[in-house]
C-alpha cells in the first residue's frame, strides 16, 4: 500500500504533506515513515494516511464570480478619500 | 488542457501535480531524469560503504552510517516520486543492475583513501547541492517537495565532510599529503559533474522547467562557492587555466566530456564491481523481502 505521510514540524502549526511511503501494511509504513521523518526529532507529530483513504477535491467553480465575498470584491480608497474631505470641511 | 497550454503554465512557474494531466514527452523525460536521480542516491553510497569499517574513530564511523542511511533513504523516497509516475521500483532496481539504466559520474570511481571519503562528503555533495537546490524550483511537485528534506541532510553531509577535511589538513604532513591527492584525483570527475555546457535554451531539461538553471550555470556556482575554500586551506587545485575573470566568470580547462560518456555508460573504474555488489545485495536480502510481505499478507 501507499501511504501519504503528513508531517507537524512544531506543536500548534498545522500537519504539512512530507512524502509518501510504500508498506506492506500500517504497521510497516509507520516503521518507515519514523525512519524518513523523524529520526532526528524534525517532527512532533506524523500523520500516516493509506492514499486509498483519502478524497481529492480540486475544482472550485465560481459561476457568479461573487467578489462581495473577497477582499479584492471592495475598492474603498476613492469613497474613503471623499469621506475624509468631507470630515475636513466640517 | 493541451500541450501548448500546459508548456505555458510550466514555463511561467506554474507546477504540476501526480494526478495532473501531462504531455507524454514531459513523463517520459521527467521519470528517467528522477530515475537517474535515484539510482545515484542508491549507487553513491557504496563507495563510501567501504570505509565504514576502516573509519579512523567511533564518531566517525557513525556519522558515515548515518550519511550512508540519509543517502537511502533519499533513494527510497525519490523512487516512490517515480512509481508515482509509472514506473515500479522493482523495475528501476531491475534496470539498474541490468546496466540498462544511469547513474551520476561520481559514484563509478575507486574510494582509494580517507581523503576520498572527505572529499566526497565535502565537494561531491556541495556538487550535488547545487543541482539539488536548483530542483526545490522543478515544475514537478511532488519531486519538488521532496528535495527540500534531501537538501537539508546534505547539508550535514557537507560539514561532516568539511570537518574530516580540516582534521586531516591540520594534521601531519602525511595526512594533508593524503588530501591533496584525492581533490587532484577527484577534480576531473568534479568538474564533468555537472554535464557538459548545453545552452540553457536547448536543454530538454530547462524547456520542460525540470531543471531551473543551466549546466554551466550550476558549475560556475559551485565553483564560486568551494574553490576559494580548497584554496583557503592551501590545498592546489591541479587546473593551471583556472580563474575567476573581472566579469566574474570562472576560466578553466575544458573537463574531458568524452571520458564523462564513458564513465557513466557504465565503464567507468568501478562500474562493474558496483553494480555486481548492488545485484548481490539485492539477491541476499530477497528472503527478507518475501518474509515481511509474506508477514503482512
Amino acid at each position: 500500500m501507499i501511504v501519504e505521510v503528513f508531517r507537524r514540524e512544531r506543536e500548534g502549526q498545522p500537519f504539512q504533506h512530507a512524502g509518501s511511503v510504500e508498506a506492506p501494511d500500517l504497521r510497516f509504513a509507520e516503521a518507515y515513515a519514523r525512519e524518513q521523518f523523524g529520526r532526528r526529532n524534525e517532527s512532533t507529530a506524523l500523520l500516516l494516511v493509506p492514499r486509498e483513504a483519502t478524497h481529492e477535491v480540486t475544482d472550485f467553480p465560481d459561476s457568479f464570480d461573487w467578489k462581495e465575498r473577497r477582499v479584492d470584491g471592495y475598492s474603498i480608497k476613492a469613497r474613503l478619500r471623499e469621506a475624509r474631505e468631507r470630515a475636513a470641511a466640517r | 488542457m493541451d500541450d501548448a497550454a500546459f508548456l505555458e503554465h510550466v514555463q511561467s512557474g506554474g507546477q504540476v501535480e501526480a494526478g495532473d494531466w501531462m504531455p507524454d514527452e514531459y513523463r517520459a523525460r521527467l521519470r528517467k531524469f528522477i530515475e537517474m536521480h535515484g539510482n545515484s542516491e542508491l549507487m553513491g553510497v557504496l563507495p563510501e560503504r567501504e570505509w565504514i569499517l576502516r573509519a579512523p574513530t567511533l564518531q566517525r564511523k557513525l556519522a558515515l552510517t548515518a550519511k550512508v542511511q540519509d543517502e537511502v533513504g533519499h533513494a527510497q523516497l525519490i523512487y516512490r516520486v517515480v512509481e508515482d509516475l509509472g514506473k515500479p521500483r522493482q523495475q528501476c532496481l531491475d534496470d539498474l543492475v541490468a546496466g540498462r539504466v544511469k547513474f551520476h559520474n561520481v559514484f563509478h570511481y575507486e574510494t582509494r583513501t580517507w581523503g576520498d571519503v572527505g572529499v566526497i562528503a565535502w565537494l561531491v555533495d556541495a556538487a550535488a547541492i547545487v543541482s539539488q537546490k536548483a530542483l526545490l524550483k522543478c515544475s514537478y511537485a511532488p519531486y519538488a517537495r521532496i528535495m527540500k528534506k534531501i537538501c537539508w541532510e546534505e547539508s550535514f553531509h557537507i560539514l561532516h565532510g568539511r570537518d574530516v577535511i580540516l582534521a586531516m589538513v591540520t594534521g601531519t604532513p602525511d595526512q594533508f599529503e593524503l588530501v591533496q591527492e584525492a581533490v587532484s584525483r577527484w577534480w576531473g570527475p568534479l568538474m564533468q559533474f555537472h554535464g557538459n555546457p548545453i545552452p540553457r535554451g536547448e536543454d530538454p531539461m530547462w524547456y520542460w522547467r525540470i531543471k531551473s538553471q543551466g549546466n554551466e550555470e550550476a558549475r560556475q556556482q559551485f565553483l564560486d562557492g568551494y574553490v576559494p575554500q580548497i584554496l583557503e586551506l592551501g590545498l592546489e587545485i591541479p587546473d593551471p587555466q583556472l580563474r575567476k575573470r573581472d566579469d566574474g566568470v570562472w576560466e578553466y580547462t575544458e573537463p574531458d566530456w568524452d571520458e564523462l560518456k564513458r564513465v557513466v555508460s557504465g565503464n567507468g573504474p568501478r562500474s562493474r564491481e558496483r553494480l555486481a555488489l548492488r545485484s548481490e545485495a539485492l539477491a541476499r536480502s530477497a528472503w527478507v523481502r518475501d518474509a515481511v510481505l509474506g508477514a503482512a499478507a
